[in-house]
């Protein structure tokens, strides 16, 4: 149910904001159609709702956000160079390396995050193994690629979402 | 007006991959890159002519191809392909 | 202030879409495309967007376009992780300098790494 609510309250704001009026008429429409989204698929929400209320996690989510954005400017540049430098300087292939995150919310946080960061594609994640295509492998032994790899998105996401 | 005029050599591009690229998989991922490409001339013809409703239509052409592409990860997943 | 800013983010988010989309037509084989295509044109279209949002401010235009950014961020990754998965699982074949490729060997599968001279030609 709590899930439900979640998703309810969610979904009445984004409609809110696409609107951008708080016209009675415009309000009333959003919550129905809230109502009947979340009836419909709330069930999904892999989240607990209890975790959205504690202010901490927020806090960190907001110290994420930078940090993101600097690793995703770093691997767009590091990109652009491969695409114009003539020879394109590849050395690709598929590796696996382990996570601790424990919650499927923050394993799929994880998982976009590594395809937003330099040379890095998730593939797959089965249980608490990624597998990553990783556009230029620097290194073989496994604790040392999954700390290229994972740089500090690990940390903060644990704090986030376990 | 001119990041419109650059922004339309990308979508040739994606259309070049779509046309040549060997595998399904390839075109797939060009037109879905093109969605996103239009979806974003769209919302800077919005700006242009500040008419915000054309965003809808940039967020409906980032939904479609999202969907799209969902879908023939889906297909490819259970079906092997010749070529 | 928040002009200069809106443009240098606009201009950011055009470069970076237009080099995603030549890596996209200039990458070997579909997985190297792949990290292209989706790094690049995300942060692009991301880009775009947010200069669109400080251009215009807190109105109608301005707000969508920033849940586009979300939207976008979002589900391009979510989208791509898809479309490797289903290739790899369908087997196609990967560039011929790749390395090695321990999702294929875990699976128990044939190798699906390209022999030399076989399959497409490096562009």
């Amino acid at each position: 149910m709590a899930r439900r609510f979640a998703y309810f309250i969610a979904g009445w704001i984004i409609w809110l904001l696409l609107g951008w009026t708080l016209n009675y008429q415009e309000v009333v429409a959003g919550a129905a159609v809230a109502l009947i989204a979340a009836g419909m698929f709330g069930g999904y929400l892999p989240l607990q709702p209890r975790k959205l209320l504690n202010p901490v996690r927020w806090f960190w989510l907001l110290v994420y956000i930078p940090v993101f954005a600097w690793q995703c400017l770093k691997a767009n540049i590091d990109v652009a160079l491969r695409v114009l430098s003539p020879g394109l300087n590849l050395k690709p292939g598929i590796v696996k390396i382990k996570t601790n995150l424990k919650s499927d919310i923050a394993k799929v946080f994880l998982a976009n995050s590594i395809t937003m960061t330099p040379g890095t594609l998730t593939v797959e994640i089965k249980d608490d193994t990624l597998y990553i295509h990783w556009i230029e492998i620097r290194s073989d032994d496994p604790e040392e690629m999954a700390k290229m790899i994972k740089g500090p998105f690990e940390f903060f996401l644990k704090k986030i979402f376990d | 007006m001119v990041p419109v005029i650059i922004l339309v050599p990308a979508a040739l591009f994606c259309l070049y991959r779509a046309l040549v690229g060997p595998s399904i998989a390839d075109r797939a991922i060009a037109v879905d890159m093109m969605g996103v490409v239009f979806s974003a001339i769209t919302a800077l013809v919005a700006l242009q002519y500040k008419l915000s409703y054309l965003l809808d239509i940039s967020i409906a052409l980032a939904i479609i191809s999202f969907v799209g592409a969902l879908a023939l990860a889906k297909f490819l997943e259970k079906r092997s392909l010749d070529d | 202030m928040i002009s200069v800013l809106a443009l240098i983010f606009l201009w950011l988010g055009v470069v970076f879409v237009l080099l995603g989309a030549l890596g996209l037509a200039r990458f070997p084989d579909l997985y190297n495309r792949m990290q292209a295509a989706t790094k690049c044109v995300t942060l692009g279209v991301c880009g775009i967007m947010i200069g669109i949002f400080l251009r215009s401010g807190f109105n109608p235009l301005g707000i969508k376009a920033l849940l586009a950014a979300v939207f976008i961020l979002f589900t391009v990754p979510v989208s791509s992780h898809a479309l490797v998965r289903g290739s790899l699982i369908a087997g196609v074949r990967l560039w011929k300098g790749t390395v090695r490729d321990d999702f294929t060997a875990d699976r128990g599968a044939p190798s699906i790494i390209d022999n030399a001279g076989a399959g497409e030609e490096e562009k």
